[in-house]
């Protein structure tokens, strides 16, 4: 082969070294432009329903508008009055007496079409209303405040005054089923397994069990908790127990299997050291190999949480997407979670309820994020590297 | 009072009582140590009959708890906290005559814990084996009605029309599976290049730097739930995917397959690139090296060497892609139809059979109706696919698996 054949050649594996390289970072590009429009899509999304649109009304507080709260306003702002915010007023009234015969200025929660007007997005307004609005507007007598609504109360079918105030309690109970079931059986099983089995058949056997319930689709747990749990053991459907039993049984092989392998890692040197000492199998294991494994038990029981944080597939079939407007005070009332929250108000066809959902998956997202980031930040804090 | 309560009220009295007596007899066998030869600690008197005073009640409650689900009998409270009461006190009064010097207290200690965790292994693989169980014995129930041969092969899905006398014709699974893998597969177009491609570049070229900046920021896609995919989908990809294909002069339905199947395989992106990475960087270094010393390109050495020799790791990685991809469901129930069509256009809308599942269970049929039962049907061959496919992911890591030391 001469020369010039020889560069030419080089010429063009160079040339493929290059593409390939480029296709590379193309492909992590690719993945880190997902990311990043995913999030700022979200962002722009759910930043609005931080605030909410309210108007300067004057409210009557008199016989008529005890009897019938829509007579509480003057007629012209019955309809971009909130509805449901007129509907407190009759109890608002009973629990201020003092407040009968007098009227006050005073601002107050606007329809969601209102809302979702001066955000300028998409809303079925009526230019009558529209006009009435932009006049008010000149007149500073309609404002975006805080949207604290949001956050104080549970979820609505009036798309104002819906919040995530029940979701998250009830994402808080089922949580909490879950860290009390699955923690326990999942780290004692891992301990059993990993330090205390005899290594047979059955041992293995059990290991291969444990590594396919980690590959087991979500939704199947589902069907496991309305077939066992409800169907069988008659757990309340739709309740915090019935959801935290069904999301305890698919963290458990997480945990089991991240609490061997920090078991694992724990090098046999120690254990040795322990028996040298005369400490018999459970001393070392206790006082020895667990506290030096826990920031790795710890770790993985944290990631297992927060993956059954942000899980709905089991939930809905075992019912736990129902409207709740009022947050659950027992393990076996109906409850809903955030996730679930987020899937209704996604299927609501009221535009207002997008902007919610959207705040909604940035709450979740920022929270399971830092559980994740707190995990990580414990392993890499406490890891002993032998 | 129910049980719960007499668990509550027994927990309350006696785990403190259990507490501070296992306080005294530690610090009375302590006295005695220095004068007296003890066979344990003075630490394994106390747990040893704390133990004793709180195992046979524990026990009690558990057996009255399950007997009360499976509703056999129903136990009174009242008399359920009185019983545990006498066992525990009895229990620790026969205890107690055996806290003497030459009693082995810490392997009787040791023995009852090695119970404890036994019972906790065996409730996680009854579980193993529950999950299984209920999925077949329910799908029994299914194919009871419809015959399983229909099932597998018949190309009409119509739960609704179903009675329960009249189901022949109506539960022909091969629109809904032919949907669910389309899905998988335009996932796995997205994720199987986009995840083997970042592993590559994050373990052959990046710098540390950069790799510790990408390598989290790919795991952060994995830690996203699916349902904000699924809303993500449905609001924001779909739309977009619509109009593209408006563009090009094609109908494309909102709910189509390209949709979700993108979306999904953005999903699984970070789960083959994170176990490809892991799989390429156990490519022993003197592979590389001799293939360089021979004047490869780093490209060439990546495709003829490292990857082959990583091969049974990635593909494992993409099957367990695959038994995710198969088993997803929140971003198909959102952003995919409703509707079993079978078709080879992914720009039309199509089911799947975590969709199926979901809205048979999610109506509100009885529980034994055809359609609800179907869902247990699905579900059963759900968890055979995705079993196989774990074992076979196991099996090639284990055949193929290069041994360089």
């Amino acid at each position: 082969m001469n020369k010039a054949a020889l560069n030419k050649a080089l010429k063009r594996r160079y040339l493929k070294e290059k593409l390939f390289k480029g296709s590379a970072i193309f492909a992590l590009l690719l993945a880190a432009s997902f990311l990043i429009f995913f999030f700022t899509n979200m962002i722009s999304q759910g930043v609005s329903a931080l605030s909410q649109a309210e108007i300067l009304v004057t409210v009557h507080y008199n016989e008529a508008s005890a009897k019938s709260y829509r007579k509480a306003v003057d007629k012209a702002y019955r309809k971009i009055v909130s509805r449901g915010w007129l509907r407190t007023l009759p109890l608002y009234m009973e629990d201020h007496p003092e407040l009968m015969g007098t009227s006050e200025e005073k601002w107050v929660l606007a329809t969601s079409d209102v809302d979702q007007y001066l955000k300028g997005k998409p809303n079925r307004l009526k230019d009558k209303y529209k006009q009435q609005i932009d006049k008010l507007q000149e007149e500073g007598k309609v404002r975006l405040a805080f949207n604290v609504n949001f956050f104080t109360r549970g979820d609505s079918k009036m798309a104002e005054l819906a919040g995530i105030k029940s979701a998250v309690i009830g994402s808080i109970l089922v949580l909490f089923v879950t860290l009390v079931v699955a923690l326990p059986i999942g780290v004692m099983t891992a301990i059993y397994l990993e330090e205390f089995a005899p290594d047979n058949k059955i041992t293995q056997l059990i290991e291969v069990n444990i590594n396919n319930l980690a590959a087991i689709p979500s939704i199947l747990f589902g069907l496991l908790g309305l077939a066992i749990f409800i169907n069988f053991f008659g757990v309340p459907r739709s309740s915090a127990l019935v959801g935290g039993l069904t999301l305890a049984l698919m963290t458990l092989p997480v945990i089991i299997i991240t609490t061997r392998a920090a078991l694992r890692a724990v090098p046999s040197t120690i254990r040795e050291a322990a028996y040298g000492l005369g400490a018999s199998r459970w001393q070392a294991v206790f006082h020895h190999v667990l506290p030096l494994a826990l920031p790795g038990i710890l770790t993985g029981s944290i990631i297992g949480l927060a993956q059954a944080m942000g899980e709905t597939a089991p939930l809905l079939v075992i019912g736990m997407m129902a409207y709740i407007p009022d947050a659950p005070s027992s393990f076996t009332e109906a409850a809903t979670v955030l996730p679930a929250q987020i899937f209704t108000w996604a299927g609501e066809s009221i535009r207002a309820y997008e902007e919610r959902t959207a705040a909604a998956i940035l709450i979740l997202v920022t929270v399971l994020l830092s559980m994740n980031a707190f995990a990580i930040w414990l392993r890499k804090r406490f890891e002993i590297r032998w | 009072m129910n049980i719960l309560d007499a668990t509550f009220y027994y927990c309350l009295i006696f785990l403190p009582v259990a507490t501070l007596i296992g306080f005294v007899i530690k610090k009375r066998v302590q006295q005695a140590f220095h004068t007296t030869h003890w066979r344990s600690l003075p630490v394994h008197y106390a747990f040893y009959l704390a133990l004793r005073i709180i195992i046979p009640a524990m026990v009690l409650f558990f057996s009255a708890a399950a007997l009360h689900l499976l509703s056999l009998y129903t136990a009174d409270g009242l008399g359920l906290f009185s019983l545990a009461s006498v066992s525990s006190l009895a229990s620790g009064f026969f205890a107690y005559q055996n806290i003497r010097p030459e009693f082995c207290a810490r392997e009787s200690v040791e023995r009852i814990i090695r119970y404890i965790l036994i019972s906790a292994a065996l409730i996680s693989i009854l579980t193993t084996i529950g999950i299984v169980v209920a999925v077949i014995f329910e799908a029994i129930h299914f194919f009871r009605i419809v015959s399983l041969l229909e099932f597998l092969t018949g190309t009409h899905w119509a739960p609704d029309d179903a009675t329960e006398g009249n189901t022949s014709g109506m539960f022909g699974s091969i629109p809904i599976f032919a949907g669910t893998f389309m899905i998988t597969l335009i996932a796995m177009l997205v994720a199987v290049p986009v995840g083997i491609l970042s592993a590559v570049y994050m373990s052959e070229y990046a710098s540390s730097r950069i790799r510790n900046i990408a390598k989290p920021a790919l795991e952060i896609l994995a830690g996203i739930p699916t349902v904000v995919y699924g809303f993500f989908a449905a609001i924001t990809v779909s739309p977009l995917v619509v109009e593209l294909a408006d563009s090009i002069g094609l109908h494309a339905d909102y709910t189509n397959a390209l949709t979700p199947g993108i979306v999904m395989g953005v999903m699984i992106i970070p789960f083959i690139s994170s176990l490809s990475d892991d799989v390429i960087r156990s490519v022993p270094r003197a592979l590389r090296d001799a293939s360089l010393a021979l004047g490869t390109t780093n490209s060439e050495t990546i495709i003829k060497i490292v990857l082959p020799t990583a091969l049974p790791g990635i593909i494992a990685a993409c099957l367990l892609g695959v038994s995710r991809a198969l088993g997803e469901t929140m971003i198909v129930v959102m952003a995919a139809g409703l509707r079993p069509n079978l078709t080879w256009n992914p720009l039309e809308g199509m089911t799947t059979v975590t969709v199926r599942i979901v809205d048979a269970l999610t109506g509100d049929q009885a529980f034994d109706s055809p359609e609800t039962l179907s869902a247990f049907g699905l579900g059963l061959v759900l968890l055979v696919i995705t079993l196989m496919l774990n074992f076979v992911s196991i099996y090639v890591t284990r055949r193929f698996r290069s041994q360089y030391e």
